[in-house]
């Protein structure tokens, strides 16, 4: 094996032959996290499921019940629990990989490996929470006598597709500004507050004027989310260009996320 | 055999040093830029290495010495691909890793077992690698029965031979080794040395960087000294530790041009030295005896009668630790006329690993108060490292005090 080490200068892809070579080191960074975020505590894997149900409750109550808000005509906790599962894996995602530089400093100026391998593990490391999550709702969906498509599986894994390339994307963009800027620590609370607000969480995307909609479908958790609901709509048919619109745009950010990640990551070990 | 396996052409490393304080958040960025705009940008380079060259063959183990800042561990850095040098050219003909840190990425939730697999992973063995030496990490670090506790519970002993024990435990071609032996008892770095010993014998490359120099001589026949970035010495350990030691001397001597005296000037230091007496060598360790020898000239050439002479000891952050001056240990001080050397000593030095910063004052009077008669703040620093202190192989955490304090603990009869 020969290595050739000599300043970083040119403007490159990341090498992703590199990145396959430290796989195992993804599954590693994802098992660790994952073992380390329940040891201690005592209901564990209970607060993954608390979570999403308690605010769904909330929600119907307050959307559903008292505002009236439509849910494409399936019934609004199936409806807006669909949009909690979806965000609870964006935002663990988001919130994961955007401090992954900063919570693993130590490891970062003491060894070398490509370091978007831990932006990469936080997608593993959402995942159990997430299928929990999912069989959750599914069995919810099934006590409230929702009619589940046929197609229902892919539908999840588009949104499931579409939702963690927006997150990976987003996340390469903030962990990369993070290791200069603090701020971001603190900014992310309220840029995910937003998000979650002016996503298709508590309301469906028909309510909203034509023009607007294609607007919104520019936030890919639009289609994601919208996808992934019709898993108990199999009475109604996808909007494609949305779906198109929400999946450009999602290759777009991680692209995007990659390039400036790439670009900014040689110096990370000088100045986190 | 003799083919090169690490060769290094010009490599240079340039880190920007900020005329203040690294950026964290947004608004001092902002701030600091609109303030730059108008003022001149003052950037401070700070070349941490200058062209070095150098090449290595296959099998050998080679030392790198020098004082702190020469630029060793950037060199390291450099070479465990780390971070990029600036310019320069360094080619590799092998799987190198880095033993930079002692248990990188450890995690004190995690159990003995689980953190074996993180660490290792890190350091670049495959998981089929750990499962067939998992055993023999174990046996090596001695904590069998613990393999499933999480280490947060484990003694500093115990996790420190753990994380040992994986990094011996390494194949690759080439392996960068830093200070990471100055921890542990005795009797594991002993074991360590062996089996890094055993590993060059198998045809591997080891680069050591250490500031033990019987241990550099122990293990390397080649030595690096690196002075400010550059290497002014390849060749035999003993010459090359020679040198170092030399230049240590010569680093004192630059005391006559400090231009930060305080005082009337009438008598002067010229050279300070701090000699080692519990070992005859000039590295210091926790509870060793120090001789701290202030060497002065007279310029009146009058004998100054009853002066006050005395040494503060200061850490890194600053922190002053202690004075020591002649009117606590009631000793009567005359400065001669014709100069001379004033000698501290200082028994049993219970200070933690680090660098440490003497200021030495002389004042008239034999008064705290007195008119200063030369006086230079941190003139000289010197560097404890680590040792058996307590005689159990067990060293507090540095973030739990400044001094070490010997004690015993026993069980009282209830009264």
């Amino acid at each position: 094996m020969k290595t050739i080490i000599k300043p970083d200068t040119d403007l490159k892809f990341i090498d992703l032959t590199e990145v396959i070579k430290f796989k195992e080191l993804i599954y590693i960074f994802a098992w660790r996290d994952i073992s380390v975020k329940y040891k201690q505590s005592m209901i564990g894997v209970g607060w993954v499921i608390l979570q999403p149900l308690a605010t769904m409750i909330i929600f119907s109550y307050f959307f559903g019940k008292i505002s009236k808000i439509p849910s494409q005509g399936i019934s609004y906790s199936v409806f807006v629990l669909t949009g909690l599962v979806f965000w609870g894996l964006f935002s663990n995602i988001v919130s994961h990989s955007s401090n992954s530089m900063v919570d693993n400093e130590n490891i970062i100026k003491k060894v070398y490996f490509p370091k978007i391998i831990i932006p990469f593990s936080s997608i593993i490391s959402s995942l159990p929470d997430f299928c929990i999550n999912l069989v959750v709702l599914f069995i919810f969906a099934a006590i409230n006598r929702a009619e589940i498509s046929p197609y229902s599986l892919i539908y999840i894994f588009v949104g499931f597709i579409i939702t963690s390339i927006f997150a990976l994307g987003f996340g390469l963009i903030l962990s990369a500004t993070n290791v200069r800027f603090r701020d971001v620590r603190y900014a992310l609370p309220f840029v995910l507050q937003v998000l979650m607000y002016t996503s298709p969480i508590i309301f469906p995307l028909n309510i909203i004027s034509k023009s607007n909609q294609l607007i919104i479908a520019l936030n890919p958790l639009s289609s994601a989310i919208d996808t992934a609901r019709h898993s108990f709509m199999s009475n109604q048919a996808l909007e494609p260009v949305y779906l198109l619109i929400s999946a450009t745009s999602a290759t777009f950010i991680v692209i995007l996320g990659l390039l400036y990640f790439q670009k900014t990551q040689k110096f990370f070990s000088d100045i986190v | 055999m003799n083919q090169s396996i690490i060769s290094a052409r010009g490599v240079s490393k340039m880190f920007i040093i900020g005329n203040k304080k690294p950026y964290y958040t947004l608004r001092e960025t902002i701030s600091e830029y609109v303030k730059n705009l108008f003022a001149k940008k003052k950037i401070t380079k700070f070349w941490a290495l200058k062209k070095v060259s150098f090449d290595i063959k296959q099998g050998e183990m080679v030392g790198m010495i020098g004082g702190n800042g020469a630029g060793k561990s950037t060199m390291l850095k450099i070479l465990s691909r780390i971070t990029p040098p600036t310019e320069g050219k360094i080619e590799i003909n092998g799987r190198i890793t880095s033993l930079l840190e002692v248990g990188t990425g450890f995690h004190p939730e995690l159990t003995g077992k689980e953190n074996i697999f993180f660490n290792g992973c890190l350091l670049g063995m495959t998981t089929k690698e750990i499962r067939e030496k998992f055993n023999d990490i174990v046996e090596f670090a001695g904590i069998d029965k613990f393999i499933d506790t999480p280490v947060k519970k484990y003694s500093s002993g115990m996790y420190v031979r753990l994380a040992f024990s994986v990094a011996a435990h390494l194949e690759s071609e080439i392996l960068l080794i830093d200070e990471v032996l100055a921890v542990g008892d005795t009797e594991f770095q002993k074991k360590c040395i062996g089996k890094i010993d055993d590993v060059t014998k198998k045809g591997r490359t080891v680069i050591f960087v250490s500031h033990n120099m019987a241990l550099i001589k122990s293990l390397c026949k080649r030595c690096l000294l690196l002075k400010d970035g550059k290497i002014i010495f390849d060749g035999e350990t003993d010459k090359a530790i020679n040198k170092y030691l030399e230049s240590y001397k010569t680093g004192s001597n630059a005391l006559i041009d400090r231009k930060d005296r305080l005082g009337n000037k009438n008598a002067m230091v010229t050279k300070i030295d701090i000699v080692n007496l519990t070992h005859k060598n000039l590295q210091f360790r926790m509870g060793d005896s120090i001789m701290v020898r202030l060497h002065y000239v007279n310029r009146i050439h009058k004998d100054i009668k009853r002066i006050l002479v005395g040494i503060t000891i200061k850490n890194q952050m600053g922190i002053r630790l202690f004075i020591q001056h002649n009117k606590l240990s009631g000793d009567k001080i005359t400065l001669n006329a014709d100069g001379g050397v004033l000698a501290c000593t200082l028994p049993g030095l219970p200070l933690i690993a680090g660098r440490y910063y003497i200021t030495y004052s002389f004042l008239e009077h034999e008064a705290l108060g007195g008119d200063y008669i030369d006086s230079i703040e941190n003139a000289v620093s010197f560097d404890v490292e680590e040792a058996d202190y307590f005689g159990t192989g067990e060293l507090p955490h540095p973030e739990h005090g400044l001094y070490l304090m010997k004690g015993k603990w026993t069980q009282l009869k209830k009264d």
